[in-house]
């Protein structure tokens, strides 16, 4: 028994041995960040992997603002190298990165991501506007009769919301407030309607805080279902239920083209061109943030950035606008592909 | 008399009144029994028949025959031999060209960049790893089977609906009419998919395996046990055979039983707290997975451990004492070999739990897109219910069947452990 025992100890011990080194030296990239940029992250990091002698980047997907948390912890090899995010790094995450010592970041853009609004085929395409959308979707809007004044959102059915819209439910599956496809649609989509009314832009003037509760919020008394951050779950939910709409990224819109279709914004659909030219307005652009600090330490980040930045990757014809992204003119993406040659630091934002 | 008669009669009179009222409800009751396991039944064949009806197509893969000349003008035009000038040829090209052997006709961008896009992207890869292996091949023309890609797959598996439009579907009217040739040569076979079980995770479906989870849950098993097992033997055993009966012994007590139930994320927290923040472990890491389980399994083996020992009679101990046995001896050498069997199948139930746990892997970042296989403990990796996740939340209409598949290849391995469990307890069982 006494050996047994002692077995027992050997194994606990063989098991503490490896935790004091585990910190020493690491040889795959980390990425962590954006739940938009990660389908595409991952298809670079696979064909790198696959293509190159380095190791395959391994990639979580935090969402924009958890990545940038972890990303901005420190330098050193138990921090991420490369965070994905579905929007543009903000001042506070700047000085919290550099009260931990993150100074040298490298900011890439990819491209873009359109929004999409969308139904399923056994429905008629809907041509929304974004005031409408405001209309449907804010918890208080201006009260009908044009008085300055916020009502508790009455309507019911999308003809409550406009004469010319059909007569169904108000059914909207989009995602939670964590997705930053949520921040970007309140921002895009409702804010964009939200400004079409003159007195209500007025507000942000006088008190931001009260112009974005006010234009920002999405109704929580029904037609707006929150749907969780699986995307495929809103797909799949419309085609068995043809009167409700989806908000969901571009991408998936592209797989599922042949059950859903997008609707028409302001007159535009979301289609490839039309987003890529600048027409559609509800798109955002896509960015990674690498630390400078770890390009050398960390094998293969380098031919990582360069693999990423290439014109077969995010280039017109590249292979990420087959998965859905939508590329950058042609003179944006020159100048970020040679912010990723010369690794040129972010010195603030303009 | 006549007294006592009468009283035995109004008490059978009432006795035969409430007869009816009591039949009824034992009647009833067993009726409610028989209704919630039916119940149960039907809801299990509907889970299992959706599961099974959805994944087991993706067991099968599509698989295109090819003649591919390796072209040495193409992979080492001059005759280096060299590594690197390998990796940078164009075997694309390789695959195109042996494609445009069965369509010659092929001739514009739009044609090409569609017929290339029949077999999977992996061709290519696999075709520059044949050749980084064997430079002999250089100049032969080798004949193959090559996945095709999983938009084509899913054409051939009946999951795309080609009355629509063309372009409302992902496969083109040239891909369905090249397809279609291609069947009719019978040069397209659908073949036991190997790679599910063999790659680690990718984007595209074709490609996509769940060995790297596979691998990645059992790392974190070994450790769980590791960790798990023979501590909470030990507690088991202490309190059950060497504690004293005080107060403080009776609050250990309650609190195990309550940590046993505390949900299991609140375990990723405090993993995510002490082994990551604290002692600076690796994110993503089986080894921090498996603490984290081991931590969550730890009150379920001391639980199981003491009613195991417990169910060992008192007269082994009283007669191992009595022959002179110390206290020690008694308990290592008599009650806790014929409790053994009891633990282990107590911990082999535990440890299916933690292999089917996913919600405190995620905290830990365990959710993480890795491709390749990890080699130890301490290399980023996934785990099988996380696999489960990443595929379901992934655009690809191929990864579908596979999330289905990825949930059948968790439910045989939950299935195995348990029935190795139930082998343990009826081969080791004593009665007394």
């Amino acid at each position: 028994m006494k050996k047994s025992i002692s077995i027992f100890a050997a194994a606990i011990l063989m098991l503490l041995l490896p935790l004091t080194a585990s910190a020493a030296a690491r040889d795959t990239i980390k990425i962590v960040g954006s739940s938009t940029v990660y389908p595409f992250a991952t298809v670079v990091a696979e064909r790198f992997g696959k293509s190159t002698k380095f190791n395959t980047p391994v990639i979580e997907s935090t969402g924009s603002g958890g990545g940038l948390k972890l990303f901005c912890k420190g330098i050193g090899v138990e921090h991420p190298d490369i965070t994905n995010a579905s929007r543009r790094i903000k001042q506070k995450e700047i000085d919290n990165c550099a009260k931990a010592g993150v100074t040298d970041i490298v900011e890439i853009k990819i491209g873009y991501d359109g929004i999409v609004i969308a139904n399923s085929k056994k429905a008629d395409v809907l041509a929304l506007t974004k005031r409408q959308i405001f209309l449907a979707l804010a918890p208080e809007i201006p009260h009908p009769n044009g008085a300055k004044q916020l009502i508790k959102n009455p309507n019911v059915t999308w003809r409550d919301v406009d004469s010319s819209l059909p007569n169904i439910k108000i059914e909207v599956l989009g995602p939670p407030p964590t997705s930053g496809t949520r921040d970007a649609f309140a921002e895009l989509a409702m804010e964009g309607g939200c400004k079409t009314f003159k007195w209500l832009k007025d507000i942000k003037k006088e008190n931001k805080k009260r112009y974005k509760a006010i234009c920002r919020s999405v109704r929580e008394d029904g037609p707006y279902i929150e749907a969780g951050e699986n995307d495929n779950l809103i797909v799949q939910k419309l085609n068995a239920n043809p009167k409700a709409l989806g908000v969901f990224g571009y991408s998936f819109l592209v797989e599922n083209s042949d059950s859903i279709q997008g609707s028409f914004v302001d007159g535009v659909l979301p289609t490839f061109e039309n987003i890529a030219q600048g027409d559609y307005k509800v798109s955002r652009p896509l960015y990674f943030y690498v630390k400078k600090a770890h390009i050398g330490t960390i094998p293969g980040m380098k031919e990582f950035l360069r693999e990423f930045t290439a014109d077969k990757t995010i280039g017109q014809d590249g292979y990420l606008t087959d998965k859905g992204l939508i590329p950058m003119p042609s003179g944006e993406y020159s100048q970020f592909r040679s912010a990723a040659r010369k690794l040129s630091t972010l010195s603030g934002l303009n | 008399m006549s007294n006592t008669l009468q009283e035995t009669q109004d008490i059978s009179e009432i006795v035969n009144r409430g007869l009816k009222k009591r039949y009824r409800s034992e009647f009833m009751f067993r009726f409610y029994g028989v209704v919630s396991i039916l119940f149960a039944v039907v809801f299990l064949l509907v889970f299992f028949s959706s599961i099974i009806s959805k994944g087991y197509s993706a067991f099968t893969q599509g698989e295109l025959n090819m003649k591919i000349y390796l072209n040495e003008e193409v992979i080492d035009p001059d005759r280096l031999r060299d590594e690197e000038e390998i990796r940078y040829a164009n075997f694309d090209k390789l695959v195109l060209d042996s494609l445009k052997t069965y369509f010659p006709e092929v001739s514009s961008r739009k044609e090409r960049k569609e017929l290339k896009s029949l077999v999977s992207s992996g061709t290519s890869l696999r075709l520059q790893s044949m050749v980084l292996n064997d430079y002999s091949l250089i100049g032969q023309e080798i004949d193959i089977w090559v996945r095709l890609d999983s938009d084509i797959d899913m054409y051939l598996k009946g999951n795309i609906d080609v009355s629509l439009d063309e372009s409302q579907r992902r496969i083109s009217d040239n891909q369905v009419r090249w397809v279609q040739e291609l069947q009719e040569q019978n040069l397209i076979r659908q073949n036991f998919n190997s790679t599910l079980f063999t790659a680690g995770d990718s984007r595209e479906p074709e490609l996509a395996g769940v060995l790297g989870a596979l691998v990645g849950s059992f790392f974190m098993l070994i450790i769980t046990f590791i960790v798990a097992f023979p501590l909470g033997v030990a507690a088991a055993i202490y309190l059950e055979e060497f504690a004293p009966k005080n107060r403080f012994i009776d609050f250990v007590e309650v609190n195990i039983n309550n940590l046993a139930a505390v949900p299991s994320i609140i375990y990723g927290l405090l993993g995510l707290a002490v082994f990551i923040n604290f002692f600076g472990m690796p994110r993503s890491a089986p080894l921090v997975g498996g603490l984290v389980l081991a931590l969550m399994t730890f009150p379920v083996i001391i639980i199981a451990s003491r009613a195991a020992l417990q169910s060992v009679p008192p007269s082994i101990t009283d007669a191992a004492l009595g022959v002179g046995a110390s206290k020690i001896q008694t308990v290592f050498d008599h009650v806790f070999p014929l409790a053994l069997p009891g633990m282990l199948t107590g911990s082999i139930i535990g440890m299916a739990r933690a292999l089917g746990e996913s919600a405190p892997l995620l905290m830990i970042g365990m959710v993480a897109f890795v491709v390749d296989v990890p080699s130890s403990p301490l290399d980023s990796s996934a785990a099988l219910p996380v696999q489960v996740y990443l595929w379901a939340d992934a655009p690809e209409r191929g990864f579908v069947e596979r999330t289905s598949a990825a949930i059948l290849v968790l439910l045989f391995f939950l299935l195995l452990m348990n029935s190795t469990a139930i082998w343990l307890r009826n081969k080791f069982e004593t009665k007394w």
